[in-house]
């Protein structure tokens, strides 16, 4: 075990967990305010990916530009989720809300298959993205440093909207309780509209930034990698976006190093680890590390 | 003010008002007591738009010569424009937002340049929340948190405040610095409309008084009269 | 209050499920009778999901892992000797002589899936509401994963085929009849208006001394034995157990069954696996046709939100229908 090695895996989890970060924070978000997990939240993730590899390849768009359409494409589709299957279930049982998620999802998925095919397509960032680079003995693509500055900003970015501005203020007073906060005037409908369209903006540019990572996308890439920012919200605490976005790198790290560290016979096990690992935190640590909501229990 | 006429009220199956009448004129205190269960909240909840009467009109007007507004047409966030700030039952901080926050969140619909200075105002009608300013709501004890929605009400510049229950589970010497509070916030103009169990400080307060048994108006009248009833003794204020 | 008219009302169901099943024997060709054998299994599926979600509130999608666990096991049971080392030839020792008849094989399946159930029931069933949701996913995936990759077992993605084609409409129906039997009386009982109790409000269920937990683990573990049991008639349905066959769209088929017949309702389930397999086989040869992949799940999905909107108790709501119930009513804990 070499440091080099080490390095190498450090740095892979913190691209990694980059990405599951910026995805568990939208979760975290709209779980916070409307305490319904949004199974649909991966999808846009999906959805980011083939906005990107439509406006890049079909259009030519220069990069910046692709990367504002995409964010702004996750907002739409978030609003546009929220508007269709979320505030029609306002007031409905927490399952029923599960569910309806749950078939959001899947038909966005199928929509997908049907339209673009379920083979996955190849994905290409433009050339200087892949260039290497050499910290010491480890060595990352300029893709890597993109994706790590990138969700930095905008984190630091959303906490600054969320703790300083007003409304910032009204999403946190409505994820705290949603009546007073209409007793003080707050406009509820389009404060959850709003948190959906940040939430789902990130995940929009996690697509983005997973098709460049990885270079192949197809229409169910999203659900894994949905269902893996959900355990890391999990493990942040759900409903707290520093909690989501400590879950992320802690997750990233750990999936890399389960895979980096054992012996190779073992990381297709990643996904059982990764869910074992969820089974346990709810377990023994529901609330997570951050999380300050109290869920009841049997 | 603030006119409610004839209004039937169910939520769900069961209904709980039933014809009630209730008038609240311009720089008035007026109390509404009753028992558990009577239908007071339901009331508080039809006057901010949470719930809509089955029957009946609520008519607002936030100045003697306004023109009068017919609240059951009008959406939480209208009433709060309006003027109708409500204290809710349990004080309603946010627990998780700083004292300072919650004021500024009383502040909501204001876009003025004013709202600076009457946060300083705030602090110094209770000074105690100047001392805390930057702590969450939810390190606050009970008479601190009732202290502080009153003062988030009192952010939004309201016509008509109206507080639910505001001296549960208070201690005595601090239900009387609130309710004092309260008669000095009504001489500067505000109504107040005021839904209490502790009837003794309720009919102490407020100028008139309505009494809510299972969903309709028992009693109506001046509070000094009130207090001097038998009936109202025997029911409300432990006395014979 | 007259308990008759369920008990006639079932046994109608019953007589009539074996005269259709005898004349389909009869008059059907192979592929109306293994249409109607998938329908069989869907009703399994509806009815025992019915009684882990239904009556308890409970809301568990991991149903698949258990037909997985219990296909699995039937398969390997009933693998000819013979076979064994031309398929698995890293199959551990002791599992190579092991062979049992298509019955007994059934029943260790399901018994095994039920066993997992409850080691899984006593982890996490003292989650609540979407948290436990989301547990019985992982615990799907962890499932699939080690199929996946158990491949001296499984044989990883390939999985197991060329099973013997032991399933035939009698089999099917016989386990149509003992599901719905069994998950009826277990409804009509005192054990059953418990259950119900339980859905309704839990504070009182609990101030009745009711237990929560063992009531739960309880209908999650005979759930998991019917889904063990449909998984293995399944497998030999088709011939071939694979890991891809059991994952989330499976679930989420199987809760659609149950939401649009009522969750509660053992005649809503029922009718909903019915109706839905049939839309199935007319989706499958469209889409093929059209090359419009994807469609039918579009269709499933869009009729699930339709209906949690607009009718949120499904068909027949929580219970099952007047003309089945005739006078009966079930004792209200209010």
């Amino acid at each position: 075990m070499d440091l080099g090695y080490l390095l190498q895996q450090l740095i892979n989890g913190l691209i990694l967990g980059s990405m599951y970060a910026l995805v568990a924070i939208g979760f975290s978000m709209i779980y916070g305010i409307v305490k319904l997990i949004n199974f649909a939240h991966g999808d846009i993730v999906m959805i980011g990916a083939f906005t990107t590899l439509a406006l890049m390849e079909t259009a030519g768009l220069p990069f910046p530009l692709v990367a504002s359409c995409v964010l702004f494409t996750g907002c739409a589709m978030g609003i546009l989720i929220e508007r269709t299957s979320f505030r029609p279930m306002r007031g409905a049982p927490q399952v029923t809300g599960f569910i309806a998620s749950l078939g959001v999802s899947i038909m966005i998925q199928n929509f997908g298959i049907l339209t673009l095919s379920a083979q996955p397509r190849n994905f290409s960032f433009p050339d200087y993205m892949q260039t290497m680079l050499n910290l010491g003995p480890a060595s990352f693509r300029v893709v890597d440093l993109v994706i790590f500055l990138t969700a930095i900003v905008l984190m630091v970015t959303l906490m600054f909207l969320v703790k300083k501005t007003k409304l910032g203020m009204a999403m946190r007073a409505t994820a705290e309780n949603i009546d007073v906060a209409r007793m003080m005037g707050i406009n509820i409908n389009k404060t959850i509209m709003a948190t959906f369209a940040i939430g789902s903006g990130l995940a929009g540019i996690a697509g983005l930034m997973w098709g460049g990572k990885f270079g192949q996308i197809d229409p169910l890439m999203g659900f894994v990698p949905g269902l893996k920012s959900f355990v890391a919200a999990v493990i942040g605490g759900v409903g707290s976006i520093p909690g989501a976005i400590l879950g992320g790198f802690i997750l990233g790290f750990s999936e890399v190093l389960f895979v980096g560290l054992l012996p190779p016979i073992y990381s297709s096990y990643r996904d059982a680890f990764v869910f074992g690992t969820l089974i346990i935190i709810l377990i023994i640590l529901p609330n997570g590390l951050l999380g300050k909501d109290m869920e009841d229990r049997v | 003010m603030l006119t409610i006429k004839n209004i039937d009220v169910l939520r769900g199956k069961t209904h709980v008002l039933h014809q009630v009448d209730l008038k609240v004129g311009h720089c008035e205190i007026i109390a509404l007591i009753g028992a558990n269960g009577a239908g007071k909240t339901t009331t508080l909840k039809t006057i901010s738009g949470f719930l809509r009467p089955a029957k009946g009109s609520i008519l607002y007007s936030a100045h003697k010569d306004a023109e009068q507004m017919d609240l059951t047409a009008m959406e939480p966030e209208q009433i709060v424009a309006a003027g109708i700030s409500q204290c809710p039952e349990g004080r309603g901080v946010f627990s998780q937002l700083s004292v300072k926050e919650n004021l500024l969140i009383g502040a909501y619909l204001r876009s003025d340049s004013e709202i600076k200075e009457d946060i300083q105002s705030i602090y110094e009608m209770f000074p105690i929340l100047g001392e805390r300013l930057n702590q969450v709501a939810g390190s606050l004890s009970g008479g601190e948190q009732m202290m502080l929605a009153l003062g988030r009400s009192l952010m939004s510049r309201p016509k008509l405040l109206i507080l639910d229950e505001p001296s549960l589970g208070l201690a005595p010497l601090i239900i009387e610095s609130i309710f004092d509070m309260l008669k000095k916030i009504n001489t500067q103009g505000i109504t107040i409309l005021i839904v209490e169990q502790n009837a003794v400080m309720a009919l102490e307060l407020s100028h008139r008084a309505y009494v809510l048994e299972t969903g309709k108006v028992a009693l109506s009248g001046k509070s000094a009269d009130l207090a001097s009833n038998p009936q109202v003794q025997k029911a409300y204020l432990g006395g014979e | 209050m007259k308990i008759n008219r369920p008990l006639y009302s079932l046994a109608i169901m019953i007589l009539f499920l074996i005269v259709f099943a005898i004349l389909m024997k009869n008059m059907a060709n192979d592929y109306i009778l293994s249409i109607v054998s998938f329908t069989g299994i869907n009703i399994m599926l509806a009815v025992s999901l019915n009684l882990t979600n239904g009556f308890t509130g409970l809301f568990s999608l991991g149903h698949p892992a258990f037909m997985a666990i219990g296909g699995y096991i039937t398969a390997l049971l009933t693998f000819s000797i013979e076979k064994k080392p031309l398929f698995l030839p890293d199959l551990p020792q002791w599992m190579v002589p092991v062979h049992l008849p298509f019955f007994p094989a059934l029943l260790v399946g399901g018994c095994c899936a039920a066993c997992v159930a409850l080691i899984l029931g006593m982890s996490v069933l003292r989650l609540k509401g979407h948290y436990l949701a989301v547990a019985t996913i992982g615990f799907l995936i962890i499932v699939q994963v080690f199929l996946n990759n158990a491949d001296s077992i499984t044989r990883g993605p390939l999985g197991l085929n060329g099973l013997t084609d032991f399933t035939n409409i009698y089999w099917v129906t016989g386990w149509v009849i003992v599901t719905i039997y069994i998950c009826w009386k277990i409804k009509f009982s005192s054990l059953g208006r418990s259950m119900l109790s339980v859905r309704e409000d839990e504070m009182a269920a609990n101030a009745l001394g009711v237990n929560l937990f063992y009531t739960r683990n309880f209908a999650l573990a005979v759930g998991a034995f019917f889904a063990g049991i449909a998984g293995g008639l399944w497998g030999h349905l088709i011939t071939a157990v694979t890991p891809n066959s059991f994952s989330l769209i499976m679930s989420f088929n199987i809760v659609v069954m149950v939401v649009v017949g009522g969750t509660g309702s053992i005649t809503g389930s029922i009718t909903a696996a019915i109706i839905f397999t049939l839309a199935y086989e007319c989706f499958k040869p469209l889409e093929e046709n059209f090359g419009i992949y994807g469609v039918g799940e579009i269709v499933m999905s869009l009729i699930l939100i339709l209906i949690l909107i607009f009718r949120p108790s499904g068909m027949f709501g929580a219970d099952e229908p007047a003309f089945v119930l005739g006078k009966y009513k079930h004792h209200n804990f209010n």
